[in-house]
């Protein structure tokens, strides 16, 4: 069970310095283990609890109320399906059986490979295009069995790799916060205008 | 809570009765104290509120109409109307009692909760009496472990957040939390990470359902099959009261009980599960006699002819200082006074001392100017945590000080020889290498310090600007059994000197180490903290002999004793052979004593030896009164009977003087306790009821001596032990001023007297200050202020001076050694006591990175430890790195299973320096 690469524990110490309480950092810090491992491993969690300095019971206390937080291991394709009433009267639990037998698993489990992690969910909010599902958080509408099982196989070949990445990636461009825009780089209401509020004809405005 | 008379107070009516409140106190609570009882799962006195349960909702009208609220977070303002009973705040109340029981099991029959549960309690007094609920209830795995100590049946929790609340605000080891928050939510551990607080019973005893139940009490009884009585725990210290609860004969539990002075209702694990060695196998029923192989059972008679007889050969051939009494820590005051008169005033030796040479010189614990628990934590004040950790030594004092320092904003500072359990709430952590405290205490109070122990000069001025800056309180203590306890006593001294207004509050741990000092078990010191020369006119008069020189101490007795002059050595419930710090001096003591008494409650390696066991009565088996590091004596009660034959301690001390042709003309506790309080300097004045329910602090003429206490009168700490629904410690305030009011007439009687003796004492005592062995580099001495001499006749206190220690440089191959203790060990009654017996962390070297590294073996692989030139042995033990040690330290905790550091401390040694090479 991993803790955080060194490369990660890096960026979680430059996370960590974004806020005025290390503690404030605790959910980037949950995304940045569940992007590194696909899930919360223990280690993981034990490690953040290090770096914020507080006890692993905390954090767990706090991943825990998330369902997007997984503590299992996850497929690296997690497919949800819509169950409730808008797609189940579209088909919703047909869509939902076909995955079953195509996927040889039940609601909750993920396949041998490691490839796929199959749920019903609640409602997800896209009633007008049932039935749905998501990959890994990304919607789609008004599938059909046959587009699903296209769908599946377009994920085992990679080739929709460019839209869809792994279970817990976050994105491709890591954000950046510049040094003077960082909460506590400035007592608040002495820093004046923000720097990107300043126009951009007269940059010698901007506070230091 | 002492500065409820400066809040301004304002009026509130509660079902229609006016009342007044403090301003900013909550609803709940002022309901409470005016005679209203609101229901409540959620809300605990000593915690902040949350209103998580919602049983608490009354109606209150703040001028806006009356609405519902929870009492328990509203703060009472000027005219506000609360009704507690309305048929809107009953329905309320049934509501979330109906939603509290949806979920909850209904096995009361088997819980051990029934007959004292909140929930139970209040479903009956404010619930519906029925439930709509048919739906199947929340399912848990039934108990599963979450310590070593304490079971959690999940099924039953209410999610009331008093056990989570009291790990984070109160212990401060947040180990258990909320987790899969939801319609699932449960109170859990993190994965294979146990609860493992030393104050995780506190949880189970606030626990107002019975989720948290504690292993050591499943199934043992139920609340009505209890009964109990009003104690004070002696594990540590400390003098936490505590509810001694039995069934049939048995000790089956101690519940804190709520003092303000004191606990506030909390215990440590260890105080509140040693309960189990009462019981314990191997409890000393019979006195023994030493025979070709092991003890044989004598009769008392026999046994008590023969110790009187080999201290009377003794004294025909040596005279009195061929006998030498060590122990007497774990007595109560009555018995430490009826030893300290048979010893010093019957056989007349003062080769006498409570302490194992782990402790303090007995003039710096009863010289300086003592402080209370209360003073230390008040508002504002600098707390200096010199030597000790109080966390693993006196753990409740750590829960006031940890208040203190989290919501009361006191400056903590400590000077300790590695990172303690404080470091982490210290603004300023001053960790110096061993023996370096003296220099470390002096830069301390210097104007512009120079860097001094490994510690720079520019955190020494920060931490001496708050030391300087309010009232001081010092935390004196040893916090290495390796060096000298001179080293620690000589920076206090100089603290004493050095500041202003400062107090100290010794951290010496054994349970009546300080009654028992103050009882004169120490060398050159008699009764009522008064040193020999300054005692021994008045004590003439009282006592048939007084010893005519100061004795030897404990490492002094038993250096004796290893060089076969000593013919008897008593030791009363002492285990040198385990608690002295230099095992190899004990043991050839022990070999060398012609005859060795030994009264104690259970065996252990100095009992195995013994040539005569005298069984004692132990904790809960006998009545008498005990002294906490306060100097505040508080009542210990009997509830079941010794086992066997076994007797109060003070009894065998009576029976052997008369076995020596004396009498000590004491014939019942009572006699003993009046005989302490009359001859006894420092307890002048004291009277039975004057202990009252919470103690008395003594001196009486202490200016804080009688603030807090409740009185025999209003004894309402005893009814709270099966919950903490009723008022725990509330102070009646009639009853204390009364008790007051008697008090004063008391002390003004004497004063006029005390004032017409006090040149001639102060004279005295400048004479014996001349006089005293320690007497070195003209330190002055410390003026105790309430120790003014207190009748006529009587002695002057004893004050403390003390000798600047030499420390000799360390050499380059050598690291020198920190021995600590921690809170579990191999003592005999944590290991007598099954459920913490396994706790002890055991052996394992710790080492700074730095020194650890240069080592060259790899985390827990096992190294020897010697100190062949200073004539021990070595161990051989686990090695980690750790960022807690100094440089050049190797830090080895005292008594724990797999290796001892005892086998590498030369008791005579100032330091003790060794050897760390790579076991082969």
């Amino acid at each position: 069970m991993p803790r955080f690469t060194a490369e990660n524990t890096i960026l979680a110490k430059e996370i960590i310095g974004r806020y005025p309480h290390p503690k404030s950092a605790l959910i980037p810090l949950l995304h940045l283990a569940q992007e590194q491992d696909g899930h919360l491993a223990e280690d993981a969690m034990v490690h953040i609890a290090e770096l914020i300095d507080h006890t692993p019971a905390e954090v767990i206390g706090t991943a825990s109320f998330y369902e997007m937080f997984k503590r299992e291991p996850v497929g690296d394709y997690l497919v949800n399906v819509c169950t409730n009433i808008a797609c189940m009267l579209m088909g919703g639990e047909e869509l939902l059986h076909h995955l079953e037998d195509r996927l040889d698993i039940r609601p909750g489990s993920t396949t041998a490979d490691g490839m796929f992690t199959l749920e019903d969910v609640e409602c997800i909010a896209a009633c007008t295009e049932a039935p749905c599902l998501t990959v890994n958080y990304r919607y789609f509408h008004k599938i059909s069995t046959d587009e699903a099982d296209q769908l599946l196989e377009d994920l085992r070949a990679g080739r929709r790799a460019h839209e869809i990445p792994k279970h817990g990636t976050l994105a491709r461009v890591r954000q950046s916060i510049p040094a003077d825009r960082r909460a506590g780089a400035a007592v608040p209401g002495e820093c004046g205008q923000p720097v990107w509020m300043t126009p951009k004809d007269d940059p010698e405005d901007a506070p230091a | 809570m002492s500065d409820a008379e400066s809040k301004t107070s304002v009026k509130i009516t509660i079902d229609g009765r006016e009342v007044e409140a403090e301003d900013g106190e909550l609803v709940i609570a002022a309901a409470e104290r005016t005679g209203t009882y609101i229901p409540r799962f959620c809300w605990h006195p000593r915690m902040n509120p949350v209103g998580m349960c919602r049983m608490c909702l009354v109606e209150i009208d703040t001028g806006r109409g009356p609405a519902l609220q929870p009492s328990c977070m509203i703060p009472a303002s000027e005219g506000m109307t609360v009704v507690t009973d309305s048929d809107m705040a009953k329905k309320a109340q049934e509501g979330v009692l109906e939603f509290l029981l949806a979920n909850h099991p209904l096995d009361c029959p088997v819980c051990d909760k029934g007959g004292e549960c909140p929930l139970q309690d209040q479903a009956y007094s404010h619930g519906p009496g029925e439930s709509r609920f048919i739906e199947e209830k929340v399912h848990f795995e039934k108990p599963i472990p979450i310590s070593d100590l304490v079971d959690l049946d999940r099924e039953r929790c209410i999610l009331c957040d008093r056990c989570t609340r009291f790990a984070d605000e109160v212990a401060g080891d947040p180990l258990i939390h909320f987790i899969d928050r939801g319609a699932q939510t449960q109170v859990n551990t993190f994965p294979d990470e146990p609860f493992a607080s030393y104050f995780s019973g506190n949880t189970v005893q606030i626990c107002p359902v019975g989720a948290l139940t504690s292993r050591a009490y499943r199934f043992k009884a139920r609340p009505w099959d209890l009964d109990q009585v009003e104690s004070t725990c002696t594990s540590c210290s400390v003098g936490c009261r505590v509810a001694v609860q039995s069934s049939r004969n048995q000790v089956l539990r101690y519940q804190g009980v709520d003092v303000d002075a004191v606990n506030w209702g909390w215990l440590c694990d260890k105080g509140r599960f040693d309960f189990e060695s009462i019981h314990a196998e191997g409890r000393l029923g019979e006195p023994l006699l030493r025979a070709d192989e092991g003890h044989v059972t004598a009769t008392w008679s026999d046994a008590l002819g023969r110790a009187a007889g080999a201290i009377e050969a003794a004294l025909a051939s040596s005279g009195p200082s061929g006998v030498g009494v060590i122990g007497g820590a774990q007595l109560t005051n009555e018995s430490a006074y009826a030893w300290a008169k048979l010893a010093k005033g019957v056989i007349g030796t003062d080769n006498v001392d409570a302490q194992l040479g782990d402790g303090l010189p007995a003039e710096a614990v009863l010289g300086l100017p003592r402080a209370t628990i209360d003073q230390a934590c008040a508002p504002g004040g600098t707390v200096v945590v010199l030597g000790v950790d109080p966390k693993e030594e006196l753990p409740v004092l750590y829960l006031r000080l940890r208040h203190a320092v989290v919501e009361d904003g006191v400056t903590l500072v400590e000077v300790v020889p590695h990172a303690t359990g404080v470091t982490g709430l210290a603004a300023h952590s001053l960790v110096h290498g061993p023996g370096a405290v003296a220099d470390v205490v002096a830069q301390l109070l210097a104007e512009s310090p120079a860097d001094a122990g490994g510690i720079g000069a520019a955190a020494l001025a920060a931490a001496g600007t708050a030391v300087r800056s309010g009232p001081v309180t010092v935390i004196l203590g040893r916090g290495n059994l390796a060096d000298r306890g001179d080293l620690v006593a000589s920076a206090a001294s100089r603290l004493a000197e050095g500041l202003d207004d400062v107090r100290f509050l010794s951290g010496l741990r054994r349970g009546n180490v300080h009654g028992a000092l103050a009882a004169g078990l120490a060398p050159g010191m008699l009764p009522g903290s008064v040193s020999l020369d300054d005692g021994r006119e008045w004590f003439h008069d009282h006592w048939s002999t007084v010893p005519s020189d100061r004795g030897l101490d404990t490492e002094g007795i038993l250096n004796a004793a290893a060089d076969g002059k000593l013919d008897v050595l008593v030791l009363l419930g002492a285990d040198p052979l385990s608690d002295f710090p230099d095992h190899d001096l004990a043991r050839r003591a022990l070999a060398g004593a012609r005859t060795v008494v030994a009264v104690d409650t259970l065996p252990n390696p100095s009992v195995r030896q013994a040539d005569i066991v005298l069984p004692a009565a132990g904790y809960a088996e006998s009545d008498g009164t005990t002294t906490n590091i306060e100097g505040r004596i508080s009542r210990l009660s009997q509830k079941v009977t010794p086992p066997g034959t076994a007797r109060a301690d003070w009894v065998i001390a009576a029976e052997l003087a008369y076995r020596l042709g004396d009498d000590l003309g004491l014939e019942s506790l009572d006699d003993v306790f009046a005989e302490l309080a009359r001859v006894a300097p420092s307890h002048h004045g004291l009277t039975a009821e004057g202990v009252g329910i919470d103690g008395v602090l003594v001196p009486l003429d202490r200016d804080d001596a009688r603030t807090d206490a409740r009185t025999a009168e209003d004894p309402v700490g005893l009814q709270t032990s099966g919950g903490d629904e009723e008022p725990t410690a509330d102070v009646d305030p009639e009853a204390a001023e009364a008790a007051a009011e008697a008090e004063a007439a008391d002390t003004e009687a004497g004063e006029a007297e005390a004032e017409a003796e006090a040149t001639e004492a102060q004279a005295d005592a400048e004479a014996a200050d001349a006089a005293t062995p320690d007497e070195g580099d003209g330190v002055e001495p410390v003026a105790d202020d309430e120790g003014e001499p207190a009748g006529p006749g009587l002695p002057a206190p004893v004050r403390f001076s003390a000798t600047a220690v030499a420390v000799p440089s360390p050499d380059t191959y050598s690291l020198r050694l920190l021995t600590t203790r921690k809170l579990y060990d191999l003592g005999t009654t944590t290991q007598a006591s099954r459920s913490l017996a396994k706790l002890a962390p055991g052996a394992v070297l710790h080492l700074h990175p730095h020194d650890f590294d240069r080592l060259g073996v790899e985390a827990d692989g096992q190294v020897t430890v010697s100190n062949r030139e200073g004539g021990r042995g070595s161990v051989t033990v686990p090695v980690r790195p750790s960022g807690t040690v100094p440089k050049g330290a190797a830090l080895l905790a005292f008594l724990q299973p797999g290796g001892q550091a005892a086998e590498l401390i030369d008791a005579s040694a100032v330091v003790t320096d060794v050897r760390v090479e790579v076991a082969r």
